[in-house]
């Protein structure tokens, strides 16, 4: 779960990292009171939204797709430029690198303090997935894309894993620091604020802390001028909190709403709904779909222990999706029987009136009880074999593939 | 031989009293799996599917000599089950198997946990968010997660899988061309787990039953990368190989929570072409993993 950069800062300070001083606004009234009460002569005008590229991004008309200004993130000189800023930003739609061409509407806006900047740098904090610890990764080169860094200069970005037995340790605070080549108050600052952010990672869940840039300003003080801020998931049992932090309108409705009724969806672009039990089997279902000329509409997990109810829930989500023009319907049961599945299709194919063609693939437990409901109703299913036979079949029957 | 887990084995359900660790428990049973026992803090005393419930794990394994532990607790608790099993082997035992099905743990708690049985060196923790590990017998055998029990057949091959009814579909298609399976082993589909790939690997090249091993793997991370660099210098039997989620777009979670494409990084393509440089015989359809090993068996003059 992703939250705002205006989100993150006020976890960050929270926790006593160093940040501007800013307010967040949804209007252009609310960004001209916010410039007066920060009272700061230079200001930065900053569009809300969880994708990254904001500064780089343009901004559009979202009716006429005219393009409004260059840029997601402005810094702003007087009361004018903030003005005008907001108006450009608040409604519009910003395209960034990481939005897709369709961007995104924002409604949110930061307006922060200024600082005289001496040095960017960068700072992230994630879970390695092959140590299995949490690794610290900084660079002097901040502000740019940290995938480019380590792709062209990779002796500039340094590390630290933490083994979770001690925790973080001072002198990999200190050796971090000294790998940046700060020293003095810097290095004393930077110290301070790794601990603390450190303490927040562990105790908010966090996936990823990434702060890009890290400034250090003329007076020798670290601070976070950006954050981008992501929690696990897996953990929102114990943080209740992050209900307030949820922005829905930065998530796919339909794929909340499948998660609340315990499947796991994903939209694509394709026009073969896939209906599969579990994660990985799914994946090959959508695979092998595309190997044999066709393309996914969907990943769609139904869980291990799914019934008649979720089964038709889990129907009705694909067909909302109008490039819908055939569905496969791949089971392996394990826990899960194939009877039920059979009953679960029949059901949901009954009452949703379903009009376009369905081939369904059942292994394992019960299967041939499955296999013999299916056999029996008079509705228009195609049965199929394995996985290629169910589709090779769903592909031939919308008239697709070679 | 099997790997890790003896046809024989007798084996501990923590969670025993709960909705998901009865169900399972008592299929283990019907597989014909050495239950010895259960584990629920409060529940001790009582009896279940036969077997006693205890308090602790240092408890059940002192008054059972339990050589396996599965893990049926929820997410909140599941960390410190596996914890809890990690203290109580090493301390009565020496060793033991920790497999953890649970889906759904904290990734900080994984951290500290895998951490915790690390520093035990022979207490081996299987998942969590995985199907287990299952030593099919000549009859009946050692079923330790939620396979299904029926579709496996004991035999030479082995199977080692992030996925798990992608592994039930690679028992099926060893089935298909009259090959039973050593054991099938899900390591789970989480980004923080217990055992990984190349351990599995290496106990499978050791293993005198295990003739040919079937890996799949999925996108994310690059654990199927360096399993296949391993193998390439130390396995000398036949590996076929498959990978989900070539047409998963990059930077969406799909299903499993380890299962995303990050930075452009761990991508089904990178994985194949590391498994094909190996010298690792890829099915590209799961369907076709049959075919793809009968054919590396044939060239290895094991058919």
């Amino acid at each position: 779960m992703n939250i705002h950069e205006y989100q993150g800062k006020a976890l960050l300070k929270s926790a006593g990292v160093p940040v501007l001083e800013g307010v967040h606004c949804t209007s252009v009234n609310e960004a001209l009171e916010a410039y007066d009460t920060l009272g700061s002569k230079v200001v930065a005008v900053k569009s809300q939204i969880h994708a990254g590229g904001r500064g780089k991004g343009t901004m559009y008309n979202p009716d006429t797709r005219e393009e409004v200004m260059q840029g997601g993130v402005k810094i702003a000189f007087s009361r004018e430029e903030v003005e005008n800023y907001a108006s450009n930003i608040l409604g519009n739609l910003l395209v960034t690198i990481q939005t897709g061409d369709e961007g995104k509407i924002v409604n949110n806006l930061y307006i922060e303090s200024g600082c005289a900047i001496a040095h960017e740098y960068y700072l992230a904090l994630l879970v390695d997935r092959e140590s299995k610890d949490v690794l610290i990764m900084a660079s002097t080169e901040g502000g740019m894309d940290i995938e480019d860094v380590a792709h062209n200069t990779p002796e500039k970005i340094h590390k630290i894993n933490v083994d979770p037995n001690s925790g973080l340790l001072g002198f990999q605070k200190r050796d971090l620091g000294m790998a940046l080549g700060l020293s003095g108050n810097a290095l004393k600052s930077f110290f301070k604020m790794l601990g603390k952010m450190y303490d927040m990672f562990v105790a908010q869940d966090c996936a990823m802390v990434e702060i890009n840039p890290l400034v250090k300003t003329e007076d020798d003080e670290m601070i976070a001028l950006d954050s981008k801020i992501s929690f696990d998931e897996n953990a929102e049992f114990r943080h209740k909190e992050w209900n307030d932090l949820r922005d829905l309108s930065e998530e796919e409705e339909v794929e909340i709403r499948a998660k609340e009724t315990g499947l796991s969806y994903v939209k694509l672009d394709g026009n073969i709904g896939c209906l599969v039990n579990g994660a990985g089997l799914a994946m090959a279902t959508m695979d092998v779909i595309k190997l044999y000329g066709g393309e996914p509409a969907n990943f769609l997990d139904v869980g291990g222990g799914a019934d008649e109810e979720q089964v038709k829930t889990a129907f009705s989500i694909i067909l909302e999706d109008p490039n819908v023009k055939g569905i496969l319907v791949n089971i392996f049961g394990g826990i899960m029987r194939c009877d039920i599945i059979a009953r679960g299709v029949i059901g949901a194919t009954e009452s949703l009136g379903l009009d376009v063609p369905l081939v369904v693939r059942l292994a394992g437990t019960n299967v041939d009880e499955g296999k013999a409901i299916l056999a029996a109703s008079d509705l228009n299913i195609h049965p199929a074999d394995d996985l290629a036979d169910g589709a090779q079949k769903i592909v031939s029957l919308i008239g697709g593939g070679e | 031989m099997a790997i890790w887990i003896e046809e024989d084995a007798k084996v501990l359900v923590q969670g025993i009293t709960g909705k998901q660790g009865m169900f399972h428990a008592g299929k283990m049973v019907e597989y014909g799996t050495n239950l010895v026992g259960g584990v629920t803090p409060g529940k001790g005393g009582q009896e279940v599917l036969g077997v006693p419930v205890f308090d602790s794990m240092v408890e059940a394994i002192s008054q059972t000599d339990a050589d396996a532990t599965v893990i049926y607790v929820p997410p909140p608790f599941a960390g410190e089950a596996i914890m809890e099993a990690a203290n109580a082997f090493e301390t009565i035992k020496g060793e033991g198997v920790i497999v953890c099905i649970t889906e759904g743990i904290p990734t900080l708690d994984m951290v500290k946990a895998a951490a915790y049985v690390a520093n035990r060196e022979n207490v081996r923790l299987i998942g969590p968010n995985c199907p287990g590990i299952i030593t099919p017998g000549e009859t009946g055998g050692a079923k330790l997660g939620i396979m299904p029990g029926h579709i496996h057949a004991k035999g030479r091959i082995g199977i080692v899988s992030k996925s798990g009814t992608l592994t039930y579909e690679a028992v099926a298609q060893t089935m298909s061309i009259d090959e039973g399976q050593s054991t099938c082993i899900g390591i789970g589909g989480d980004p923080v787990n217990g055992t990984g790939f190349i351990e599995c690997l290496a106990a499978f090249e050791a293993d005198s039953q295990t003739e040919a091993i079937v890996m799949i793997g999925e996108i994310g991370g690059n654990a199927e990368q360096e399993a296949a660099e391993w193998a390439k210098e130390n396995c000398s039997k036949p590996i076929v190989g498959f990978v989900a989620g070539a047409t998963a777009p990059p930077g969406k979670r799909m299903g499993h929570a380890g299962a995303i494409i990050s930075g452009g990084k761990g991508t089904a393509e990178e994985k194949f072409a590391a498994f094909e440089a190996a010298g690792i015989a890829c099915a590209r359809d799961p369907s076709e993993l049959g075919q793809v090993l009968l054919a590396s068996l044939k060239k290895a003059g094991l058919r």
